[in-house]
Formats: C-alpha cells, sequence, structure tokens
C-alpha cells in the first residue's frame, strides 16, 4: 500500500530519518559489525596483541562442553518458560472470558507482573525460596522437602523458571483474551444447539482457532526465555549452582565482560544473533501471511 | 453466555482467584518484609502480616539505602535516575520513530526502502547478542556514566517505527492533498495533521515504553560503575549480598516495592492504553 499524494523535498525526508539511522548506525550496525571481526580474532591476556585466527573461536566452542551444556540449559530453560507459561495463561483467559462479573477487576489484578522488571521479578522469588530465611522454603520443609538450589541444580532451575513465568504469564493472558474475543459467539452458539458440552467446544472449536495467537506467543516467549530473561539469572543464581542455569545470554556476558575473553565472546554473539535472525524470520512469515492490511 | 452453569462458572471464578492469589502471592510477601525489621524477618517462619517499621524501612531506603555490607547509594537517587532514563527513552524513541515515518509514508526519496529495512533489521540485534562491541562504542564516545550513555542507544525502535508506519498508512490520503492544496508544507502538515491524529498512537507507545526503559537491566549494568548513576533496577541486585546473613532484607524489599510501582501503576491507571500498545506493538 503506498500513497499516492506525496510531498517532494530535497533534502527534508533525508533530515527526518537521520536521527534514527544515525543511531542504527553507531549503535547497532557497527558494533555488530565488530562483534563479527572480534569473533575471528584472538587476544592475548593483557589486551596487546590481536591475532586473526579464523574459525578457530567456533571450533572451540563446538568443542567447548560447557557451551554445549549451556545450549541444552536454554533449550530446556526455554521450553519450560513458554510451555508453563502459555499452558497457565490459556486457562486463567478461557476462565476470565466466561465470567461476567467482575472481569475487568480479574484483568487488571492479572496483568500488572508485566510491569516488573526481570531482574525485580527474580528478587521476589529469590526471597520466598532463600534457602535459610525463605518462607516457601520453609513451607517445604514441613511437607518433608529439602530445599536449596544453591546446591541443587535442577532446584536453581526451577527457581529461575518460576521467577520468569511468573512474569511472563500477564503478557500470555492479554493475547489470549484478545484472541478468545475475537472468535464469533455464533460458531460457540451453534455447537451448543447441536450438544457440544463445554469442554468438547474449547478443544474442537475454541482451540483450533485460538492456535495462530498460540503460535505467535510461542515465539514470543523462546525469544523472551533466550534474552529478557537474563535480568532473573543475574538477581538469582547467576548462572550457578556449577553452571546448572547458564543459559546463552548469561554465557555471553559472563565470558565477555567477566572473563574477558573477547574473541570467545564474540563467536558466542556470533551464533546468538544467527538464532535471532531464524526466529524473527519464522515469526514475520507466520505473520504475513495472517496479518491482512 | 451459552447455557446456564452454575456449576461451571464458579469454578471459573475459583481458577480466577487462585490465579491472582498465586501471582501476588511474591508481591505480598516482600511488602510485608518491607514493614519489619531484619531480625523480624530472619526468624523463620517470618511474620506473614505487615508490621509497625513501614515508614522507617522506607524512608532510610530512600534517604540512605543499605549500609550493612555493601552501600548502594539512597534508592531515592536511584528512582530519580530510573525516571529520567524511562522518559528519555520513551520520549526519544517516540520522537525519532514519528518522523522517520513520516518521512518513509509522505515522501518519494531515494534509498526509502533502504532505511526502512536498515531499521528493520534492528528488531535482530538486540543489546544481549552485542554487549561488548556496544559497550566500547560508548566508552569511545565518553558516555560511560551518563544519561546520554544510558538512553541513546535505546532509542531507536523499530517497532515504534512500524507501528507509526501502519497508522500512518491509514490516513485519508484526502487530508494530505487538502493540505498541499491549502498551501501547507510537509511540516505543518505534520504538526497541524499527523500528529494530532497521532494522539492515541502515542499515548499507547509511551506505557509501553515507559515500562520498557524502567526496566532495563543489563545496559545499565553495563554502562553505570559510578553508583550514583545507578538505576532502581539494578539497585537492588547491588544490595543482595551472597549469603542471606548480610543481606539487609527489609530494606531491599522496600526497594523492590519501590522499583516496581511505578510501572505497575502506569500499567494499572493507563490500563486502556497500555493493552493497546502491547496488541498494536506486536504486530
Amino acid at each position: 500500500m503506498e500513497k499516492r499524494v506525496v510531498f517532494r523535498s530535497a533534502w527534508l525526508p533525508y533530515a527526518l530519518v537521520a536521527p534514527q539511522i544515525t543511531i542504527t548506525i553507531v549503535f547497532f550496525f557497527w558494533p555488530a559489525v565488530q562483534a563479527g571481526w572480534y569473533s575471528f580474532q584472538l587476544q592475548d591476556a593483557f589486551g596487546e596483541r590481536t591475532q586473526f585466527v579464523g574459525l578457530a573461536n567456533f571450533a572451540a566452542l563446538f568443542r567447548d562442553a560447557n557451551y554445549l551444556e549451556s545450549f541444552k540449559i536454554t533449550a530446556l530453560f526455554s521450553a519450560l518458560v513458554a510451555g508453563l507459561g502459555i499452558a497457565i495463561s490459556l486457562l486463567l483467559a478461557a476462565m476470565a472470558d466466561r465470567v461476567i462479573r467482575g472481569a475487568l477487576a480479574y484483568r487488571t489484578l492479572l496483568i500488572w507482573p508485566y510491569a516488573v522488571a526481570p531482574a525485580v521479578a527474580g528478587v521476589l522469588w529469590l526471597f520466598l525460596f532463600a534457602p535459610s530465611i525463605g518462607i516457601v522454603t520453609f513451607a517445604l520443609r514441613a511437607l518433608g522437602i529439602h530445599w536449596d538450589w544453591v546446591l541443587q541444580g535442577d532446584q536453581a532451575m526451577l527457581l529461575v523458571v518460576i521467577a520468569a513465568t511468573w512474569k511472563q504469564i500477564s503478557y500470555n493472558f492479554l493475547f489470549f483474551l484478545a484472541g478468545l474475543q475475537s472468535i464469533p459467539k455464533s460458531l460457540i452458539e451453534a455447537a451448543a444447539i447441536d450438544g457440544a458440552g463445554p469442554g468438547r467446544r474449547f478443544w474442537t472449536i475454541v482451540f483450533p482457532l485460538l492456535s495462530p495467537t498460540a503460535f505467535f506467543l510461542l515465539v514470543v516467549n523462546v525469544v523472551y526465555a533466550f534474552f529478557e530473561t537474563f535480568g532473573v539469572i543475574d538477581a538469582t543464581t547467576q548462572g550457578g549452582p556449577a553452571g546448572a542455569t547458564q543459559i546463552l545470554v548469561y554465557k555471553v556476558y559472563y565470558d565477555g565482560v567477566k572473563a574477558a575473553d573477547l574473541g570467545g565472546s564474540s563467536a558466542q554473539s556470533v551464533i546468538l544473533m544467527a538464532i535471532v535472525i531464524a526466529l524473527t524470520v519464522v515469526q514475520f512469515r507466520y505473520i504475513e501471511r495472517k496479518v491482512q492490511y | 453466555m451459552i447455557e446456564r452453569r452454575p456449576g461451571l462458572t464458579v469454578f471459573a471464578h475459583a481458577v480466577l482467584i487462585a490465579g491472582i492469589l498465586v501471582v501476588a502471592f511474591p508481591l505480598y510477601v516482600t511488602f510485608v518484609a518491607s514493614t519489619h525489621t531484619l531480625d523480624e524477618i530472619l526468624k523463620v517462619p517470618m511474620p506473614l502480616l505487615p508490621g509497625d517499621q513501614l515508614w522507617e524501612n522506607y524512608s532510610t531506603a530512600l534517604s540512605t539505602g543499605t549500609t550493612r555490607g555493601v552501600t548502594t547509594g539512597p534508592v531515592g537517587r536511584m528512582m530519580l535516575n530510573s525516571l529520567v532514563v524511562a522518559l528519555a527513552i520513551a520520549f526519544g524513541k517516540i520522537a525519532i520513530s514519528i518522523i522517520a515515518s513520516f518521512a518513509i509514508v509522505f515522501f518519494r526519496f531515494p534509498l526509502r526502502n533502504f532505511f526502512f529495512w536498515m531499521i528493520f533489521v534492528t528488531l535482530m540485534l538486540p543489546v544481549e547478542v552485542r554487549i561488548i562491541p556496544t559497550f566500547k562504542v560508548v566508552a569511545d564516545l565518553g558516555m560511560i556514566n551518563s544519561y546520554v550513555g544510558l538512553t541513546l542507544p535505546l532509542i531507536a525502535s523499530a517497532t515504534a517505527t512500524f507501528l507509526f508506519r501502519q497508522f500512518f498508512l491509514t490516513v485519508p490520503e484526502e487530508l494530505a492533498e487538502a493540505a498541499r492544496i491549502d498551501g501547507a508544507g510537509p511540516m505543518r502538515f505534520f504538526w497541524d495533521v499527523v500528529l494530532p491524529l497521532s494522539k492515541t498512537s502515542i499515548a499507547a507507545l509511551f506505557v509501553i515504553q515507559f515500562i520498557y526503559g524502567w526496566n532495563q537491566y543489563l545496559w545499565p549494568l553495563l554502562i553505570t560503575t559510578d553508583e550514583s548513576m545507578a538505576t532502581a533496577v539494578i539497585g537492588i541486585k547491588r544490595q543482595i549480598n551472597t549469603g542471606d546473613a548480610l543481606t539487609e532484607w527489609h530494606l531491599v524489599m522496600a526497594t523492590a516495592v519501590l522499583a516496581l510501582l511505578p510501572p505497575a501503576l502506569v500499567v494499572v491507571l493507563m490500563q486502556r492504553w497500555f493493552v493497546k500498545g502491547l496488541v498494536e506493538t506486536e504486530k
């Protein structure tokens, strides 16, 4: 869709796009190119000399057991965050779509966690699950469960999954609710007249019609789990214990900032960029098909 | 409602109430903890009803911050930093995106599509994947520990540009035609026609971008070494010591409540714009 009526000026449009384009070049393209360039280099410990090493950094990464482990951890973490978040919010949205009384109050009380920063969400759950003073730790002990995520990797994973999912439920909930409300009531009524109960109607009519929303949310949630949960991890487990919650983004940060391994960290950045590009392409190809302008 | 099923309605309410309780539980415990003395919190189990230290804890946090273990500076200062950063990012993003999309929609000029694609591609380059090179660029420009360094690299926005572009494409061509016939130049048309029409989109974007700016974590963590430039979200992390014993949890919890209150209020009070912004920026 193009405008037929346009303005003409030799310089004005360039002046208008200049701020956006300048920032994009200086803070996006130039660093991305540099990340690519560093990924082919090896720097000595003092940062004085650099050597071009070709693909050696990448080869080293894929031989590194820690890095491969980090891939597995990220896959598990994103699957849990996306799966749990989508399942819980779908349940809540289906219920919220049913009730008439208090619908707005329910919505308001369910959407506020969206506003909580991932790092703050991490701190809230960290406090509940703190090994010595946490109130949930206390309750679990009363049930005979020994809880100490500082030492046990799977419990640390559970903690970051809970914190990350908690923050994301409100986002998924809003999209599912909007999706549910856009389903024509006549379809549901027709099914009801034919004698289909609420459960049957949900699985044979509502759920298939919601699947585009669910797929969209799946991509968004995976992107969220990959990148935005950095704050959750850094505020709680910091990748520990023994790398049990070290997702890929945290490893890029740790290797680059804490361990000062410029080449290795940049090579990881390049791999992550490839993952983001793939995810964005999937998202947009699908949206192109769904949204008609 | 299709049919009357009181049982199912009761069940729906029960599930929603359970959901709300689970979602609110961490916030409630945090609030309770922020109203007790440290000794009270360290008792296991900690009390589950609010105490009487609300005023003391919050005023200590705001004016001095934590002092045991690590000193992090007053939370009041962090809140101010967060506010400046969030507002600068929200307004900056809206300002540069609206003029860029105005140029892309209402002008024909060489490289127009190229510029649009350049902006589009930034979607694929989140800060997280270019941490160190971006930090180097900002350090070379001398922007470490400054508001400019905290905000400028984050105000390029593909989503905001898309949103405005989509909206501008729906502005009737007759308006531009009429403006031209009446002798208005492009900037006059922008100020008197396009901007007033964009009010709702701007409000919706503002809510989303304010929250985005307030909740930034990785970037301020890298760019602020000076504690007086730290934002509230970063401050909390710095207040927590490893090991539960040294952490002044009552102040940390007060800081957490302070840090999440402004964006939460924005979401709840501007709910209409928030929902609109969320749904539209994701298209």
